[in-house]
Formats: C-alpha cells, structure tokens, sequence
C-alpha cells in the first residue's frame, strides 16, 4: 500500500521511525533541526533542549495524546497527558515549572465528563507545582474526532547539560518500578475484557519525585533516562542499542512485572516489554555509581527499582537487545513493529 | 482467574532453571549417544504449533540444544496457512460494508493481491472499512448484537477453536446479523503431509520426532497422533507450553530414539487424555462437515478443513455472501515465484536455503508470507539469524560477564 497511513504508524514502532524520518528528518536541514547548542530533532530523544545563560537550558516537550476509553482503572485521559509531557522533560533532565494544553472535543461529549478530566490535570499540576500558563480549546462536529484528544507541551529548566541518551558500554541499566501496567490495562480495556482486570490498574503519574532528586544529585552519572511509554521497555532498549551502537544484555527473570500483567501477556500472546507504562523510568548508569544510585532510588521510595542488565560494546550484535531467559536460554528482545494485538496462533 | 496451585505449577515449569538445567544434560547426554550410535549428526525434531514455536523462541530453547540437534518449526500456524484468496475474499466484505471481525495476527495477515488498494484487513480498515479486532467469537457476537449490521468473523483456528465456534452457533449466541466464516483446519492431515514431504528427496534429514499440539490434543485427544507413531515409526509427545514442558518433551523423544521406540506419550498430562474432549468432539462434528481444504503455500489437503453444515447454513457467511470457496481447479500456488516458504514451513527447507533470502526478501521488504508474518520461520531466522548466531551471541555475553 505505501500511500496511507495506518495505525501501525502511530505505534511507536519501527515504521514510526520510518515515517517520522520520511516527513521530517530528511527534510528539515540540519541547522534548523534544533536552536544552536542545544538539542532538537537532531537526536530523537524525549524533548528539546534550548540554552540559556548560566549553563542551564530550558528543557520543551509536546505530545497529544488519545486514548480509547478516555477514563481507564487508574486514571483519565487528562492525568496521561499532563504526565506524559512532564515525564518527557524529567528525563531530559529538566525539572517542569509550567505546561499548556490544547483539547479538541467531540461534539456530544458530556460536559461532566470534560470537567473532571480537566480537574483532575488541573489537580495534578498542583500537586506538581506546575503552572497552567496556556492552551487552546476546540470543537470538531460529531465523528470527525474520537471523543477527545488533548495536546500538552511541558516547559521546564535544567540546571545542567540536559541527558541526550547515549547508554555507554559498560553502564547498567536500571528500571524503576514494575513495568506493562498502562498498555495490559489500555489493552484488556479495548478488547472488552476490563472484568479481567482484578486489582490491575494504570500506572500513570509524573516521575518528579524520582528524577528531581535524582538528577539534581547524579546527572554526571545518568547516561540515558527514558520513560517506556508506546513500544514500551523493548522499544526503549532497542532504540539506545541502535542508536549508541551497543549490545544492551539483560536478564529476564530481573525485570520486575507484576503477576497480572504477565497474565494478560500470556493470555494475548504479546511480550510484556511491548506494554507501555506511564509511570516508570529506564535508566543508563554509569557503572562506578550504580550501586548508589540504586539505594538512592530505593530511598526514594520506588523499591522495585532494580538492574535488568548491561551495555555491552559488540562489533557483530551491536543495534541488538538480547536477554537471558529464566530457565538459561537466550533470545533476541525484537523492537516493536505494526499495531500491538493479540495472536490467536 | 486461576488457582494457587495452578500457578505454582506454572512458576516452577517456568522459572526453574535447576531443573531446566538437569533435563538439558539428559538431552545433551542421549543425544551424544544416539548420534554417536547411528552414526548421525543431525536430528530433527518438529513442533507443530505456533504456541510450541513461541516458547521455543521466546525461553531461547534452541540456545540449549546441543549442536546437531535441531528444532524445526511445522505449519502450525492456522493464520500463516489461510490461503490469499480467503482474506481477498474478507477484505471485498469488509469494503461492501459488512463488519468484518478478526483476531489480531489476521487481521495484519497479508494477501498476495490487493482489493482496492488493501493488502490486509489493516489496511482496509485505514481505508475506511469497518474492521474490528476480537479476543473470541463470543465478543464478536456481543459487539455484532449491539449494533445490528451485518457482520462477519473470521472463524480461524485449528481443532481447538472449532468447538468454541460449534457452542456459540448451538447454543445460539450468535445474533442473526454475525455469521462465520469458517476457515477452520484440522491438523493431522498437515503432519502426515510434513512427514511424507520430509522423505522425499533426502538432502535434509527426515523428520526424526515430532512435539504434538497441546491445545489440539485437549480436542482430539493424543489418539489421533497414534497412526504419525505407527506410520512413520517416529516418537510423538503431546506437550504442555511451558519451556520444562518442552525439554521434557525433547527428552522424552530422545530417549524413545534411543531405545528403538515410536510410541504416542503424554507430556502435557494435566490437560489431555487419550480419548480428548467428546463432548467437543460431538459438537463440532452437529455444525461442521470435513472437507478438502487449501492450505497456504501448500495445497490442498485431503480431509483437512472443516465448513459449517447446511443444517446451520443461516450462521454460515461463505452461503449468506457468496464468498468463493477455493477450488483444486482454481489453486495456484499462492507463493511468489522462487520462495520456497512452503517447505520452510514443512520444516523441509531452512530460510538461508531460499534464492530470495535476504536477497530479494528482506523484513523491510518481505516477499514470501514466512517473511510477512513476523512469527514467520524466514522472519525469525531473519532477525535472530541461524543457530551460529545464537551461539556468537551466547559467547559475547558470556565472556563479559
């Protein structure tokens, strides 16, 4: 087919890159492709980077976001999108200070419905302490959207270099809390299956009270910070081994996924790496600090942070994430590709 | 959902590596023997179902064997073998304006000629058709109820899934406006064919084993695999999904090899019995009748797909929309010209012995449906590459740690 998009584009997967590069990497000339001595669209990272003076630099990112059903166990569509943005900043190494949003609704939704998604992002940016300073508003006559869409763009500033991912061999890579639990219930939700569901609910929230410490604290040790949201912790890997031309090995049986995510993986035929979270960090650690950037982590109090593995240089599997699996075997961790669905065979 | 003994059973089948670790010796140990003994130095043990493959890939399994003894997978994919023409047939519906339900992995199944512009039900439905993925028949038919327009599902599967098919038109869980299309197949047929397939032409070595379907045999029960045992004089084990399922499965193979036994045994015993379901087995045969169906790639197979009876022909989309049933006459083979992803399905050749391969026929490219389907043999291969590349890899990650 070729000439139209599918949803399999907007996947987060291999033919996302693909028509991302189309449309815009090749076009845009280098020298636009960020403002001079920070970062754009040069690296594909979770936001840019602008300097300003003092060595620090004001750190952007905007995503829209949708999501079928706009209310999910665990949360809204309004908690996602404030969230997601704020989280895209913190892991450029960026502290948020401020955010907008533009809504475009469906004609007929219900007005109750809209307030408590946008109290419930209003509440959250309390919480976070970050200022509403803009947005949009607007309607689309009935079809022409699904329901409703919302586009947050999250400012923030670093007080340092901001953290361009680039996993060095060597580092150990850390993830800091269960990982999957948006994507099985987004997933089980969409298939009409939440009776499934028991006690699973979404992870979304920001990561502030990970990352702020964190990088105030150990910038010079985090090599690259990333939030598995769509692809999901096998898209994050894959991309920092491609990218960085490195072998990332990782163990199985140390990626903290809770019991009911794992069933649902089962019970869809899909790897639980390729669930999205909302509310987890993957990280690259140098390694002469990992074992205190851990316990600081724990301290922090997200004890199921734990190392998943290492970055390896490779000649021949560099661009490769492969894992041990429990039982001893190996095999290749795929990046994700095409719509995430359930196999029958 | 399950109970706490089940998933105890569950962890340790999965997750015990000591245990792993001791039937692996015993593989590596018989098959020294066996190989040594006949004077082989490689054995070839097929899985026939795509859930088998899965584990095998997915717990690294073929990482474990020892060199020589090779796992291959069989054409035990009910989606990768429905033939082009039927999801031609379902994306002509879904662009009449019928709902068209499908399980994921076909509703991304690719055919080989477009219907106005669609290679997949995917892309139909990016260019407008109304197609919706389901988990199972019975959330098509509840989603078919509350809109009431007439719908289709893609009713593929294997032994396992006719039953469900069957209860849901028995029990009338179907609303009139939903019909089947039933591309059901049935699986022995297809291992009698990979078998024979295997012994032609000898430049690779015959089929020596074969780890029977799991799920399937819950139906059928494992008597059905006893005429595989006795015609071709090679071990059948009937085997659980989880990767200590699998190994005790190879063991158990081994070990008949190596005593000059062919015999139809049990792994998976906390689900299947001899005899199967019957009650299962009764339903399907009330709606279904057996016929000669075409396979993907392959042909067609005597008495190897199932249809819905005329008694029940109201529930029947193949009677309601005239969709074209493929006939001997009209097959051709559905395969470009040069893949040989047919006999890489009947485990009969491997990818790297395709002309295309990696040539012509790449993931980004992909020809053949072995490389379309991303659970495809040639895809796999494509990606992980071969044993050797397994074994590099062990070794570079080994060294370093």
């Amino acid at each position: 087919m070729g000439e139209y998009i599918t949803l399999a584009h907007g996947s987060g997967g291999v033919e996302m890159l693909e028509i991302l590069e189309k449309l815009f990497f090749r076009r845009v000339r280098e020298e636009f492709k960020r403002v001079e001595g920070g970062v754009g669209i040069d690296v594909a990272d979770d936001a840019a980077a602008i300097p300003i003076p003092g060595g620090r630099y004001i750190v952007v990112s905007s995503d829209a976001y949708t999501v079928n059903p706009p209310f999910f166990p665990g949360g809204n569509i309004g908690v996602l999108a404030a969230s997601g943005s704020i989280n895209d900043v913190l892991m450029m190494g960026g502290l948020p200070i401020a955010l907008l949003d533009a809504i475009i609704v469906e004609e007929g939704f219900p007005i109750r419905d809209l307030e408590t998604i946008v109290e419930s992002m209003i509440k959250l940016l309390e919480e976070e302490r970050v200022a509403l300073i803009g947005g949009d508003f607007k309607v689309m006559p009935r079809g022409q959207v699904d329901k409703i869409t919302i586009t947050t763009t999250a400012i923030g500033v670093s007080n340092g270099p901001p953290i361009v991912d680039k996993p060095r061999p060597g580092d150990r890579i850390i993830v800091s809390d269960y990982i999957g639990e948006h994507g099985a219930v987004i997933l089980l939700t969409q298939l009409g299956l939440s009776s499934d569901l028991g006690e699973l609910v979404s992870d979304v929230k920001p990561l502030t009270k990970l990352m702020n410490p964190l990088v105030s604290r150990y910038r010079d040790c985090i090599t690259a910070a990333r939030d598995p949201t769509r692809g999901g912790l096998a898209g994050v890997l894959n991309e920092w081994a491609s990218r960085s031309g490195v072998l990332i090995a990782i163990k199985d049986a140390d990626v903290p996924i809770r019991d009911p995510v794992r069933r649902v993986a089962d019970m869809l035929g899909v790897d639980p790496y390729f669930l999205a979270s909302e509310g987890v960090a993957v990280l690259s650690i140098k390694p002469e600090c990992v074992e205190e950037v851990l316990e600081y982590i724990h301290k922090l109090g997200f004890n199921e942070a734990r190392v998943i593995g290492e970055v390896r240089e490779s000649e021949r599997f560099k661009g490769y994430v492969a894992a041990e699996t429990p039982i001893g075997g190996l095999r290749v961790v795929e990046p994700p590709r095409g719509e995430l669905v359930p196999r029958i065979c | 959902m399950f109970s706490k003994l089940y998933l105890e059973l569950e962890r340790e089948l999965r997750y015990n590596k000591r245990a792993a670790e001791a039937v692996e010796n015993k593989i590596h140990r018989l098959f020294i023997e066996y190989s040594g003994r006949e004077g082989v130095e490689r054995l070839k043990i097929m899985d026939f179902c795509g859930t088998h493959e899965w584990s095998i890939t997915y717990y690294g399994l073929r990482s474990l064997m020892p060199r020589g003894l090779e796992l291959v997978a069989g054409p035990g994919c009910p989606v990768c073998v429905v033939p082009s023409h039927y999801i031609e047939e379902a994306i002509k519906l879904s662009f009449e304006g019928v709902v068209v339900y499908a399980y994921g992995d076909v509703y991304k199944l690719r055919a080989k000629r477009s219907v106005k512009g669609a290679f997949s039900l995917s892309e139909a439905r990016s260019l407008g058709a109304d197609v919706r993925v389901v988990q199972d028949v019975l959330s098509a038919a509840r989603d078919a109820s509350s809109h009431g327009k007439p719908s289709v599902f893609i009713a593929v599967g294997f032994e396992t899934a006719a039953p469900a098919y069957a209860w849901a038109i028995l029990r009338d869980h179907l609303p009139g406006n939903l019909k089947l299309l039933s591309l059901v197949k049935l699986t022995p047929p297809a291992m009698f064919y990979s078998l024979e397939v295997s012994r032609e032409k000898p430049t690779e070595p015959p089929i020596s084993g074969v780890i029977a379907p799991g799920h399937v045999s819950t139906i059928t029960g494992a008597k059905a695999w006893v005429p595989v045992a006795e015609n071709y004089g090679i071990p059948v084990v009937v085997s659980g999904f989880e990767p200590l399922d699998v190994l005790v499965s190879i063991l158990e193979i081994l070990r008949q090899l190596v005593a000059g036994r062919a015999e139809v045994v049990i792994e998976y015993k906390r689900s299947v019995s001899w005899h199967g379901d019957v009650k299962a087995q009764s339903a399907v045969n009330r709606v279904f009748e057996v016929v000669d169906d075409a396979w993907r790639g392959i042909g067609f197979l005597p008495k190897s797909g199932l249809r819905i009876r005329d008694n029940y022909r109201r529930h029947d989309a193949i009677a309601e929309y005239g969709v074209r049933e493929l006939k001997p006459g009209m097959w051709e083979k559905d395969m470009p010209p040069g893949c040989r992803c047919a006999e890489v399905v009947l485990g009969k050749a491997y990818p790297t012995h395709c002309p295309l391969f990696m040539k012509s026929c790449t993931p980004l490219k992909p020809i053949g449906p072995c490389m379309v389907s991303i659970e495809g043999t040639c895809a796999i291969w494509a990606r992980y590459g071969s044993r050797e590349f397994l074994d590099e890899l062990a070794r570079e990650i080994g060294e370093a740690s």
